[in-house]
Protein backbone atom coordinates (compact mmCIF):
# COMPACT_ATOMS: atom_id res chain seq x y z
CA UNK A 1 0.00 0.00 0.00
CA UNK A 2 1.58 3.38 -1.33
CA UNK A 3 0.58 6.27 1.74
CA UNK A 4 1.41 9.60 1.84
CA UNK A 5 4.83 9.01 3.20
CA UNK A 6 5.79 7.43 0.20
CA UNK A 7 4.90 10.46 -1.74
CA UNK A 8 6.42 12.96 0.74
CA UNK A 9 9.93 11.29 -0.09
CA UNK A 10 9.92 10.96 -3.46
CA UNK A 11 9.01 14.76 -3.76
CA UNK A 12 11.72 15.14 -1.06
CA UNK A 13 14.10 13.25 -3.60
CA UNK A 14 13.02 15.49 -6.27
CA UNK A 15 13.62 18.76 -4.85
CA UNK A 16 16.91 17.64 -3.55
CA UNK A 17 17.67 16.41 -7.04
CA UNK A 18 16.77 19.88 -8.53
CA UNK A 19 18.96 22.19 -5.92
CA UNK A 20 22.10 20.14 -6.28
CA UNK A 21 21.56 20.19 -10.10
CA UNK A 22 21.46 23.97 -9.42
CA UNK A 23 24.58 24.58 -7.16
CA UNK A 24 26.80 21.02 -8.95
CA UNK A 25 26.07 22.03 -12.45
CA UNK A 26 28.95 22.91 -14.23
CA UNK A 27 27.71 22.89 -17.93
CA UNK A 28 25.30 24.94 -19.18
CA UNK A 29 22.34 27.58 -17.72
CA UNK A 30 19.48 25.16 -19.52
CA UNK A 31 20.25 22.39 -17.28
CA UNK A 32 19.42 24.95 -14.56
CA UNK A 33 16.11 25.89 -15.77
CA UNK A 34 15.36 22.04 -16.05
CA UNK A 35 16.35 21.79 -12.32
CA UNK A 36 13.63 25.17 -12.01
CA UNK A 37 11.00 22.52 -13.35
CA UNK A 38 11.86 19.81 -10.81
CA UNK A 39 12.01 21.72 -7.75
CA UNK A 40 8.20 22.65 -8.59
CA UNK A 41 7.24 19.79 -9.69
CA UNK A 42 8.42 18.40 -6.37
CA UNK A 43 6.40 20.75 -4.63
CA UNK A 44 2.82 19.69 -6.96
CA UNK A 45 3.49 16.44 -5.90
CA UNK A 46 3.57 17.52 -2.16
CA UNK A 47 0.44 19.71 -2.36
CA UNK A 48 -1.70 17.28 -4.23
CA UNK A 49 -0.58 14.61 -1.98
CA UNK A 50 -1.40 16.73 0.76
CA UNK A 51 -3.82 17.47 -0.57
CA UNK A 52 -5.81 14.34 -1.57
CA UNK A 53 -4.86 12.55 2.18
CA UNK A 54 -6.45 15.65 4.34
CA UNK A 55 -9.42 15.41 1.93
CA UNK A 56 -8.82 19.34 1.34
CA UNK A 57 -9.18 20.78 -2.14
CA UNK A 58 -6.99 23.64 -1.47
CA UNK A 59 -3.83 21.82 -2.36
CA UNK A 60 -4.91 20.89 -5.59
CA UNK A 61 -5.95 24.89 -6.41
CA UNK A 62 -2.26 25.81 -5.94
CA UNK A 63 -1.35 23.47 -7.89
CA UNK A 64 -3.16 24.70 -10.31
CA UNK A 65 -1.65 28.29 -9.37
CA UNK A 66 1.92 26.97 -9.01
CA UNK A 67 1.82 24.86 -12.59
CA UNK A 68 0.75 28.50 -14.17
CA UNK A 69 3.08 30.47 -12.64
CA UNK A 70 5.88 27.82 -13.21
CA UNK A 71 5.11 28.55 -17.14
CA UNK A 72 5.34 31.91 -16.83
CA UNK A 73 8.89 31.88 -14.98
CA UNK A 74 10.11 29.54 -17.80
CA UNK A 75 9.01 31.62 -20.17
CA UNK A 76 10.51 34.73 -19.04
CA UNK A 77 14.06 32.61 -18.01
CA UNK A 78 14.15 31.26 -21.50
CA UNK A 79 13.53 35.14 -23.03
CA UNK A 80 16.60 36.24 -20.74
CA UNK A 81 18.66 33.47 -21.59
CA UNK A 82 18.20 34.72 -25.51
CA UNK A 83 19.53 38.07 -24.59
CA UNK A 84 22.64 36.93 -22.95
CA UNK A 85 23.23 34.67 -25.36
CA UNK A 86 22.77 37.47 -28.20
CA UNK A 87 25.28 39.25 -26.41
CA UNK A 88 27.89 36.31 -25.40
CA UNK A 89 27.35 33.94 -27.96
CA UNK A 90 27.99 31.52 -24.95
CA UNK A 91 25.54 29.78 -22.11
CA UNK A 92 27.72 27.89 -20.31
CA UNK A 93 27.58 28.85 -16.66
CA UNK A 94 31.63 28.86 -16.13
CA UNK A 95 31.49 31.97 -18.48
CA UNK A 96 28.50 33.99 -16.22
CA UNK A 97 31.18 36.13 -14.44
CA UNK A 98 31.55 39.12 -15.74
CA UNK A 99 30.72 41.19 -12.26
CA UNK A 100 33.01 39.62 -9.48
CA UNK A 101 34.07 40.82 -6.16
CA UNK B 1 -22.46 42.26 -0.62
CA UNK B 2 -19.44 40.05 0.59
CA UNK B 3 -18.10 40.86 -3.10
CA UNK B 4 -18.64 44.31 -2.80
CA UNK B 5 -16.70 44.93 0.67
CA UNK B 6 -14.16 43.22 -0.61
CA UNK B 7 -13.60 44.83 -4.08
CA UNK B 8 -13.39 48.08 -1.87
CA UNK B 9 -10.84 47.13 0.20
CA UNK B 10 -8.40 46.36 -2.72
CA UNK B 11 -9.13 49.45 -4.33
CA UNK B 12 -5.77 50.49 -5.15
CA UNK B 13 -4.58 47.37 -6.36
CA UNK B 14 -7.35 47.58 -8.80
CA UNK B 15 -6.15 51.01 -9.96
CA UNK B 16 -2.51 49.62 -10.57
CA UNK B 17 -3.87 46.76 -12.50
CA UNK B 18 -6.29 48.67 -14.45
CA UNK B 19 -3.65 51.09 -15.31
CA UNK B 20 -0.78 48.97 -15.81
CA UNK B 21 -2.99 47.18 -18.52
CA UNK B 22 -4.66 50.40 -19.66
CA UNK B 23 -0.87 51.49 -19.99
CA UNK B 24 0.41 48.26 -21.45
CA UNK B 25 -2.32 48.79 -24.28
CA UNK B 26 -1.19 52.45 -25.47
CA UNK B 27 2.55 51.10 -25.19
CA UNK B 28 1.42 48.10 -27.78
CA UNK B 29 -0.43 51.18 -30.42
CA UNK B 30 2.04 54.11 -30.38
CA UNK B 31 5.40 54.61 -30.63
CA UNK B 32 7.86 56.98 -28.47
CA UNK B 33 4.87 56.90 -25.92
CA UNK B 34 7.51 56.10 -23.41
CA UNK B 35 7.47 59.61 -22.01
CA UNK B 36 3.25 59.63 -21.53
CA UNK B 37 3.38 55.97 -20.42
CA UNK B 38 6.05 57.10 -17.30
CA UNK B 39 3.85 60.23 -16.51
CA UNK B 40 0.73 58.33 -16.59
CA UNK B 41 2.06 55.57 -14.25
CA UNK B 42 3.45 57.78 -11.89
CA UNK B 43 -0.08 59.53 -11.73
CA UNK B 44 -1.24 56.17 -11.54
CA UNK B 45 0.92 55.13 -8.28
CA UNK B 46 0.01 58.20 -6.19
CA UNK B 47 -3.66 57.75 -6.99
CA UNK B 48 -3.06 54.38 -5.32
CA UNK B 49 -1.17 56.20 -2.68
CA UNK B 50 -4.02 58.92 -1.72
CA UNK B 51 -6.45 55.64 -1.53
CA UNK B 52 -4.16 53.98 0.78
CA UNK B 53 -3.73 56.68 3.01
CA UNK B 54 -7.08 56.54 5.44
CA UNK B 55 -6.30 52.90 6.09
CA UNK B 56 -2.74 54.17 7.69
CA UNK B 57 -4.26 57.38 9.35
CA UNK B 58 -7.18 55.49 10.82
CA UNK B 59 -5.04 52.74 11.84
CA UNK B 60 -7.49 50.19 9.87
CA UNK B 61 -6.93 46.77 11.85
CA UNK B 62 -9.37 43.63 12.92
CA UNK B 63 -12.22 41.51 10.97
CA UNK B 64 -13.09 44.68 9.26
CA UNK B 65 -10.27 44.64 6.72
CA UNK B 66 -9.91 41.39 5.34
CA UNK B 67 -11.57 41.17 1.81
CA UNK B 68 -12.14 37.58 0.02
CA UNK B 69 -12.21 35.39 3.31
CA UNK B 70 -9.39 36.26 4.80
CA UNK B 71 -7.27 35.92 1.97
CA UNK B 72 -6.00 39.64 1.93
CA UNK B 73 -5.52 42.12 4.72
CA UNK B 74 -6.20 45.83 4.01
CA UNK B 75 -4.70 47.06 7.57
CA UNK B 76 -2.66 49.32 8.63
CA UNK B 77 0.39 47.43 8.77
CA UNK B 78 0.01 46.70 5.11
CA UNK B 79 -0.89 50.39 3.89
CA UNK B 80 2.60 51.71 5.52
CA UNK B 81 4.43 48.93 3.42
CA UNK B 82 2.37 50.04 0.57
CA UNK B 83 3.00 54.10 0.53
CA UNK B 84 6.93 53.05 0.44
CA UNK B 85 6.56 50.68 -2.00
CA UNK B 86 4.60 53.40 -4.29
CA UNK B 87 6.72 56.63 -3.00
CA UNK B 88 9.81 54.91 -4.04
CA UNK B 89 7.83 53.60 -7.74
CA UNK B 90 7.25 57.28 -8.40
CA UNK B 91 10.95 58.36 -7.47
CA UNK B 92 12.64 55.33 -9.81
CA UNK B 93 9.92 56.78 -12.40
CA UNK B 94 11.29 59.93 -12.31
CA UNK B 95 15.01 59.45 -12.71
CA UNK B 96 14.66 57.05 -15.03
CA UNK B 97 13.26 59.44 -18.51
CA UNK B 98 17.15 61.01 -18.24
CA UNK B 99 18.69 57.67 -17.88
CA UNK B 100 17.82 56.07 -20.47
CA UNK B 101 17.74 59.08 -22.60
CA UNK B 102 21.51 57.77 -23.84
CA UNK B 103 20.43 55.18 -25.62
CA UNK B 104 17.33 56.45 -27.29
CA UNK B 105 14.26 57.10 -25.22
CA UNK B 106 12.55 55.75 -22.46
CA UNK B 107 11.01 52.56 -23.79
CA UNK B 108 7.20 52.41 -22.30
CA UNK B 109 7.93 48.91 -21.05
CA UNK B 110 9.77 49.94 -17.78
CA UNK B 111 7.09 51.90 -16.12
CA UNK B 112 4.58 49.09 -16.99
CA UNK B 113 6.79 47.02 -15.68
CA UNK B 114 6.93 48.95 -12.45
CA UNK B 115 3.57 49.31 -12.07
CA UNK B 116 3.03 45.30 -12.37
CA UNK B 117 5.85 45.09 -9.32
CA UNK B 118 4.44 47.40 -7.49
CA UNK B 119 0.90 45.63 -7.81
CA UNK B 120 2.89 42.29 -6.92
CA UNK B 121 4.23 44.00 -3.94
CA UNK B 122 1.17 45.67 -2.57
CA UNK B 123 -0.42 42.25 -2.73
CA UNK B 124 2.38 40.49 -1.08
CA UNK B 125 2.19 42.97 1.74
CA UNK B 126 -1.90 42.63 2.38
CA UNK B 127 -1.26 38.75 1.79
CA UNK B 128 -2.67 37.02 4.68
CA UNK B 129 -2.75 33.36 3.36
CA UNK B 130 0.02 31.13 1.50
CA UNK B 131 -1.67 31.68 -1.86
CA UNK B 132 -2.07 34.96 -2.09
CA UNK B 133 1.35 35.60 -0.66
CA UNK B 134 2.76 33.21 -4.06
CA UNK B 135 1.17 35.64 -6.14
CA UNK B 136 2.31 38.69 -5.24
CA UNK B 137 5.72 37.64 -4.85
CA UNK B 138 5.66 36.43 -8.03
CA UNK B 139 3.71 38.89 -9.82
CA UNK B 140 6.90 41.25 -8.59
CA UNK B 141 10.10 38.62 -9.16
CA UNK B 142 8.79 37.94 -13.06
CA UNK B 143 8.48 41.90 -13.47
CA UNK B 144 11.95 42.54 -11.38
CA UNK B 145 13.81 40.06 -13.16
CA UNK B 146 13.24 41.73 -16.89
CA UNK B 147 13.35 45.00 -15.36
CA UNK B 148 17.21 43.95 -14.21
CA UNK B 149 17.80 42.46 -17.39
CA UNK B 150 16.26 45.90 -19.50
CA UNK B 151 19.21 47.72 -21.21
CA UNK B 152 19.40 44.77 -23.63
CA UNK B 153 22.64 45.97 -25.49
CA UNK B 154 24.89 45.99 -21.99
CA UNK B 155 26.15 42.46 -20.89
CA UNK B 156 26.44 43.05 -17.52
CA UNK B 157 22.67 44.09 -17.05
CA UNK B 158 22.11 40.88 -19.18
CA UNK B 159 24.09 39.12 -17.35
CA UNK B 160 22.49 40.31 -13.92
CA UNK B 161 19.37 39.39 -14.83
CA UNK B 162 20.41 36.10 -15.33
CA UNK B 163 22.04 35.43 -12.33
CA UNK B 164 18.49 37.59 -10.39
CA UNK B 165 16.53 35.51 -12.07
CA UNK B 166 18.07 31.67 -11.03
CA UNK B 167 18.64 32.70 -7.81
CA UNK B 168 14.81 34.20 -7.50
CA UNK B 169 13.34 31.19 -9.31
CA UNK B 170 15.39 28.93 -6.54
CA UNK B 171 14.39 31.11 -3.80
CA UNK B 172 10.84 30.51 -4.91
CA UNK B 173 11.32 27.25 -4.91
CA UNK B 174 12.58 26.61 -1.49
CA UNK B 175 9.37 29.05 -0.09
CA UNK B 176 7.19 26.71 -2.31
CA UNK B 177 8.37 23.50 -0.94
CA UNK B 178 8.32 25.03 2.35
CA UNK B 179 4.74 26.12 2.13
CA UNK B 180 3.47 22.91 0.61
CA UNK B 181 5.40 20.83 4.23
CA UNK B 182 3.38 23.83 6.00
CA UNK B 183 -0.16 22.66 4.32
CA UNK B 184 0.59 19.49 4.75
CA UNK B 185 1.06 19.39 7.96
CA UNK B 186 -1.56 22.48 9.31
CA UNK B 187 -3.69 21.07 7.10
CA UNK B 188 -4.20 24.67 5.77
CA UNK B 189 -2.57 27.62 3.62
CA UNK B 190 -3.99 31.00 5.94
CA UNK B 191 -2.31 32.52 8.24
CA UNK B 192 -4.89 32.53 10.73
CA UNK B 193 -5.13 28.57 10.96
CA UNK B 194 -1.13 28.24 10.58
CA UNK B 195 -1.23 30.00 14.03
CA UNK B 196 -3.97 27.60 14.86
CA UNK B 197 -2.94 24.71 14.49
CA UNK B 198 0.97 25.70 15.37
CA UNK B 199 -0.02 26.35 19.01
CA UNK B 200 0.73 23.36 20.45
CA UNK B 201 3.96 21.00 19.94
CA UNK B 202 6.28 22.23 16.72
CA UNK B 203 5.76 18.70 14.86
CA UNK B 204 8.79 17.60 12.22
CA UNK B 205 7.18 18.43 9.23
CA UNK B 206 6.12 22.07 10.91
CA UNK B 207 9.79 22.80 11.86
CA UNK B 208 11.46 22.09 8.15
CA UNK B 209 8.25 24.08 6.78
CA UNK B 210 8.51 26.73 8.80
CA UNK B 211 12.89 26.85 7.76
CA UNK B 212 12.11 27.15 4.39
CA UNK B 213 9.42 29.06 4.31
CA UNK B 214 11.99 31.60 6.17
CA UNK B 215 14.84 30.92 3.83
CA UNK B 216 12.84 31.50 1.02
CA UNK B 217 12.34 34.78 2.11
CA UNK B 218 15.37 35.52 3.45
CA UNK B 219 16.51 35.05 -0.48
CA UNK B 220 13.98 37.73 -1.08
CA UNK B 221 15.43 40.38 1.53
CA UNK B 222 18.83 39.47 0.65
CA UNK B 223 19.63 38.53 4.23
CA UNK B 224 23.11 36.40 4.56
CA UNK B 225 23.75 33.44 4.32
CA UNK B 226 21.24 34.20 0.93
CA UNK B 227 23.05 38.07 -0.37
CA UNK B 228 25.76 36.64 -2.78
CA UNK B 229 23.24 37.73 -5.74
CA UNK B 230 23.05 41.31 -4.43
CA UNK B 231 26.19 43.00 -5.53
CA UNK B 232 26.17 41.24 -8.68
CA UNK B 233 22.69 42.16 -9.43
CA UNK B 234 22.80 45.26 -8.30
CA UNK B 235 26.01 46.43 -9.95
CA UNK B 236 24.26 45.15 -13.24
CA UNK B 237 20.79 45.93 -13.64
CA UNK B 238 20.16 49.90 -14.94
CA UNK B 239 20.82 52.24 -12.30
CA UNK B 240 17.46 53.30 -11.86
CA UNK B 241 15.97 49.44 -11.59
CA UNK B 242 18.78 49.17 -8.97
CA UNK B 243 17.60 52.51 -7.21
CA UNK B 244 14.03 50.33 -7.19
CA UNK B 245 15.59 46.67 -6.14
CA UNK B 246 17.16 48.92 -2.84
CA UNK B 247 14.03 50.26 -1.78
CA UNK B 248 10.72 48.82 -2.65
CA UNK B 249 10.60 45.17 -3.10
CA UNK B 250 12.70 45.43 0.13
CA UNK B 251 10.08 47.05 2.12
CA UNK B 252 7.59 44.47 0.48
CA UNK B 253 9.92 41.66 1.25
CA UNK B 254 10.65 42.67 4.75
CA UNK B 255 6.65 43.38 5.63
CA UNK B 256 6.21 39.96 4.17
CA UNK B 257 8.57 38.48 6.57
CA UNK B 258 6.98 40.09 9.44
CA UNK B 259 3.78 39.28 8.81
CA UNK B 260 4.70 35.65 8.41
CA UNK B 261 6.82 35.50 11.25
CA UNK B 262 4.32 37.08 14.07
CA UNK B 263 0.93 35.94 12.04
CA UNK B 264 1.45 32.32 10.65
CA UNK B 265 4.28 31.41 12.95
CA UNK B 266 3.17 33.93 15.88
CA UNK B 267 3.36 30.85 18.32
CA UNK B 268 6.44 29.29 17.38
CA UNK B 269 8.42 32.48 18.41
CA UNK B 270 11.18 30.36 19.80
CA UNK B 271 11.83 28.52 16.47
CA UNK B 272 11.76 31.22 14.26
CA UNK B 273 13.50 33.82 16.46
CA UNK B 274 17.50 31.78 16.64
CA UNK B 275 16.92 32.03 12.67
CA UNK B 276 15.75 35.66 12.43
CA UNK B 277 19.14 36.65 15.12
CA UNK B 278 21.76 34.73 13.05
CA UNK B 279 20.48 36.20 9.91
CA UNK B 280 20.55 39.35 11.57
CA UNK B 281 24.25 39.51 12.74
CA UNK B 282 25.70 37.83 10.25
CA UNK B 283 24.18 40.65 7.89
CA UNK B 284 25.74 43.14 9.73
CA UNK B 285 29.00 41.58 9.73
CA UNK B 286 29.19 40.72 6.18
CA UNK B 287 27.65 43.59 4.98
CA UNK B 288 30.31 46.14 6.32
CA UNK B 289 33.24 43.41 5.94
CA UNK B 290 32.01 42.93 2.51
CA UNK B 291 32.06 46.27 1.05
CA UNK B 292 35.36 47.25 2.71
CA UNK B 293 38.05 47.25 -0.64
CA UNK B 294 34.56 47.67 -3.34
CA UNK B 295 35.73 50.03 -6.19
CA UNK B 296 32.10 50.30 -7.69
CA UNK B 297 29.66 52.76 -5.22
CA UNK B 298 26.81 50.45 -6.50
CA UNK B 299 28.37 47.52 -5.56
CA UNK B 300 29.45 49.37 -2.47
CA UNK B 301 25.92 50.19 -2.28
CA UNK B 302 24.77 46.77 -2.10
CA UNK B 303 26.68 45.41 0.29
CA UNK B 304 25.00 48.47 2.62
CA UNK B 305 21.60 47.33 2.26
CA UNK B 306 22.53 43.90 3.21
CA UNK B 307 24.17 45.72 6.27
CA UNK B 308 20.67 47.33 6.57
CA UNK B 309 18.83 44.54 6.25
CA UNK B 310 20.47 42.86 9.50
CA UNK B 311 19.43 46.25 11.40
CA UNK B 312 15.87 45.87 10.35
CA UNK B 313 15.74 41.60 10.93
CA UNK B 314 16.78 42.98 14.66
CA UNK B 315 13.64 44.76 15.02
CA UNK B 316 11.68 41.88 14.06
CA UNK B 317 13.68 39.39 16.28
CA UNK B 318 12.23 41.37 19.56
CA UNK B 319 9.10 40.20 18.12
CA UNK B 320 7.17 42.74 20.47
CA UNK B 321 4.86 45.74 19.17
CA UNK B 322 7.93 48.28 20.18
CA UNK B 323 9.98 46.04 17.80
CA UNK B 324 7.72 46.00 14.38
CA UNK B 325 7.10 49.83 15.57
CA UNK B 326 10.86 50.36 15.03
CA UNK B 327 11.54 48.05 12.21
CA UNK B 328 9.09 49.70 10.06
CA UNK B 329 10.43 53.33 11.24
CA UNK B 330 13.99 52.06 10.22
CA UNK B 331 12.18 50.88 7.11
CA UNK B 332 11.63 54.34 5.93
CA UNK B 333 14.21 55.99 6.58
CA UNK B 334 15.95 53.43 4.76
CA UNK B 335 14.02 53.94 1.87
CA UNK B 336 15.09 57.92 2.47
CA UNK B 337 18.83 57.14 2.67
CA UNK B 338 18.71 54.38 -0.15
CA UNK B 339 16.49 56.81 -2.61
CA UNK B 340 18.85 59.51 -1.67
CA UNK B 341 21.99 57.74 -2.40
CA UNK B 342 21.60 56.29 -5.63
CA UNK B 343 19.90 59.23 -7.23
CA UNK B 344 23.48 60.52 -6.15
CA UNK B 345 24.93 58.09 -7.83
CA UNK B 346 22.79 58.48 -11.01
CA UNK B 347 24.12 62.28 -11.12
CA UNK B 348 27.79 60.93 -11.61
CA UNK B 349 27.77 62.07 -15.10
CA UNK B 350 31.09 62.44 -17.47
CA UNK B 351 31.14 65.22 -20.30
CA UNK B 352 29.82 62.86 -22.77
CA UNK B 353 26.90 62.41 -20.33
CA UNK B 354 27.73 58.75 -19.80
CA UNK B 355 27.35 57.30 -15.95
CA UNK B 356 30.13 56.93 -13.86
CA UNK B 357 30.06 55.13 -10.92
CA UNK B 358 33.33 54.67 -9.66
CA UNK B 359 34.63 55.34 -6.17
CA UNK B 360 37.82 56.63 -8.26
CA UNK B 361 35.93 58.78 -10.38
CA UNK B 362 34.56 61.04 -7.57
CA UNK B 363 37.46 61.52 -6.16
CA UNK B 364 37.62 65.76 -5.39
CA UNK B 365 34.03 65.77 -5.86
CA UNK B 366 33.78 68.18 -3.33
CA UNK B 367 35.47 70.93 -5.44
CA UNK B 368 33.98 70.40 -8.69
CA UNK B 369 29.95 69.68 -7.72
CA UNK B 370 30.12 70.95 -3.92
CA UNK B 371 26.28 70.60 -3.63
CA UNK B 372 26.18 66.91 -4.98
CA UNK B 373 28.95 66.09 -2.62
CA UNK B 374 27.67 67.63 0.53
CA UNK B 375 24.37 65.62 -0.64
CA UNK B 376 26.42 62.33 -0.58
CA UNK B 377 27.95 62.92 2.33
CA UNK B 378 24.88 63.49 4.49
CA UNK B 379 23.65 60.22 2.72
CA UNK B 380 26.75 58.64 4.00
CA UNK B 381 27.14 59.57 7.12
CA UNK B 382 23.13 59.34 7.49
CA UNK B 383 24.02 55.44 7.04
CA UNK B 384 26.91 55.20 9.20
CA UNK B 385 24.51 56.40 11.96
CA UNK B 386 26.31 59.39 12.87
CA UNK B 387 24.06 61.35 15.69
CA UNK B 388 23.27 64.57 14.31
CA UNK B 389 21.73 63.06 11.34
CA UNK B 390 18.35 61.27 11.05
CA UNK B 391 19.95 57.75 10.16
CA UNK B 392 20.60 57.64 13.63
CA UNK B 393 16.91 57.35 14.96
CA UNK B 394 16.32 54.62 13.36
CA UNK B 395 19.27 52.38 14.44
CA UNK B 396 17.90 54.16 17.84
CA UNK B 397 14.61 53.19 18.42
CA UNK B 398 15.38 49.30 16.75
CA UNK B 399 18.07 48.91 19.43
CA UNK B 400 16.14 50.64 22.23
CA UNK B 401 13.48 47.51 21.07
CA UNK B 402 15.58 44.92 21.03
CA UNK B 403 17.12 46.04 24.48
CA UNK B 404 13.23 46.36 26.03
CA UNK B 405 13.49 42.50 24.47
CA UNK B 406 15.88 41.44 26.79
CA UNK B 407 18.42 40.77 23.83
CA UNK B 408 21.10 42.79 24.97
CA UNK B 409 24.02 40.50 23.34
CA UNK B 410 22.04 41.11 20.40
CA UNK B 411 22.15 45.13 20.62
CA UNK B 412 25.71 45.21 21.63
CA UNK B 413 26.57 43.35 18.94
CA UNK B 414 24.89 45.11 16.58
CA UNK B 415 26.37 48.55 17.42
CA UNK B 416 29.91 47.26 17.72
CA UNK B 417 29.25 46.22 13.98
CA UNK B 418 27.66 49.09 13.11
CA UNK B 419 30.93 50.76 14.00
CA UNK B 420 32.43 48.37 11.24
CA UNK B 421 30.06 49.65 8.58
CA UNK B 422 30.96 53.30 9.39
CA UNK B 423 34.63 52.75 8.12
CA UNK B 424 33.51 52.45 4.50
CA UNK B 425 30.83 55.55 4.34
CA UNK B 426 33.29 57.94 5.81
CA UNK B 427 35.62 56.42 3.37
CA UNK B 428 33.85 57.55 0.67
CA UNK B 429 33.39 61.47 2.06
CA UNK B 430 37.34 61.53 2.25
CA UNK B 431 37.64 60.53 -1.23
CA UNK B 432 35.15 63.21 -2.26
CA UNK B 433 36.95 65.87 0.17
CA UNK B 434 40.39 65.05 0.27
CA UNK B 435 41.57 63.08 -2.86
CA UNK B 436 42.97 64.54 -6.04
CA UNK B 437 39.60 66.27 -8.04
CA UNK B 438 40.00 63.80 -10.97
CA UNK B 439 37.72 65.59 -12.70
CA UNK B 440 35.42 63.09 -13.95
CA UNK B 441 32.49 64.05 -13.24
CA UNK B 442 31.40 67.22 -14.94
CA UNK B 443 27.86 66.34 -16.10
CA UNK B 444 24.73 68.03 -15.89
CA UNK B 445 21.54 67.29 -13.80
CA UNK B 446 17.77 67.69 -14.44
CA UNK B 447 15.54 68.54 -11.67
CA UNK B 448 13.78 65.27 -10.82
CA UNK B 449 16.97 64.44 -9.39
CA UNK B 450 17.49 67.43 -7.87
CA UNK B 451 14.18 67.44 -6.35
CA UNK B 452 14.73 63.72 -4.92
CA UNK B 453 17.99 64.52 -3.71
CA UNK B 454 16.77 67.82 -2.15
CA UNK B 455 13.98 66.16 -0.03
CA UNK B 456 16.00 62.93 0.82
CA UNK B 457 18.46 65.32 2.34
CA UNK B 458 16.79 67.04 4.05
CA UNK B 459 14.62 64.37 5.60
CA UNK B 460 18.05 63.30 6.42
CA UNK B 461 19.72 66.05 7.55
CA UNK B 462 18.70 66.79 11.72
CA UNK B 463 15.72 68.66 10.55
CA UNK B 464 14.05 65.20 10.16
CA UNK B 465 13.97 64.77 13.78
CA UNK B 466 10.64 67.00 13.15
CA UNK B 467 9.17 64.01 12.14
CA UNK B 468 10.18 61.35 14.18
CA UNK B 469 6.18 61.87 16.38
CA UNK B 470 4.31 61.45 13.32
CA UNK B 471 6.62 58.64 11.81
CA UNK B 472 6.10 57.12 15.26
CA UNK B 473 2.94 57.46 15.70
CA UNK B 474 1.48 55.79 12.10
CA UNK B 475 4.29 53.39 13.29
CA UNK B 476 2.80 52.46 16.41
CA UNK B 477 -0.66 51.90 14.61
CA UNK B 478 0.94 49.62 11.85
CA UNK B 479 2.52 47.76 14.69
CA UNK B 480 -0.57 47.40 16.33
CA UNK B 481 -2.61 46.44 13.49
CA UNK B 482 -0.25 43.87 12.76
CA UNK B 483 -0.44 42.17 16.29
CA UNK B 484 -4.13 42.53 16.25
CA UNK B 485 -4.81 38.75 15.77
CA UNK B 486 -2.22 38.04 19.34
Amino acid sequence: MIGIEHYIVVSAVLFVLGVLGIFLNRKNVIVILMAIELILLAVNINLVAFSAFLGDMTGQVFAMFVLTVAAGEAAIGLAILVIYFRGRGTIAVDDVNRMKG
Amino acid sequence: MQLQSSLALIAPEIVLSLAGLALLLIAAWSRNAGRLVTILAAVALGGASVLVAPALCSGAMGPDTLAFEGQFAADAFASFAKILIFVSAIACLMVAPRFFDRDGAIRAEYPVLMLFAALGMAIMVSATDFMTLYIGLELNSLAAYVLASFMRSDDRSAEAGLKYFVLGALASGILLYGISLVYGFTGTTSFEGARAAMSGELSMGMLFGLIFVLAGLAFKIAAVPFHMWTPDVYEGAPTPVTTFFATAPKVAAVALTARVALDAFGMQMDAWRQIVIFAALASIVVGALGAIGQSNLKRLLAYSSINNVGFILIGLAAGTAAGVSAMLVYLAIYVAMSLGSFVAVLMLRNAQGEQVEGLADIAGLSSTRPLLALCLAVMMFSLAGIPPLFGFWGKFVVFWAAVEADLVALAAIGIAASVIGAFYYIKVVKVMYFDEPAGVVTGRSDWAHWLILGVTTAAMSPLGYLLTRVLGDLADRAAEALLFVA
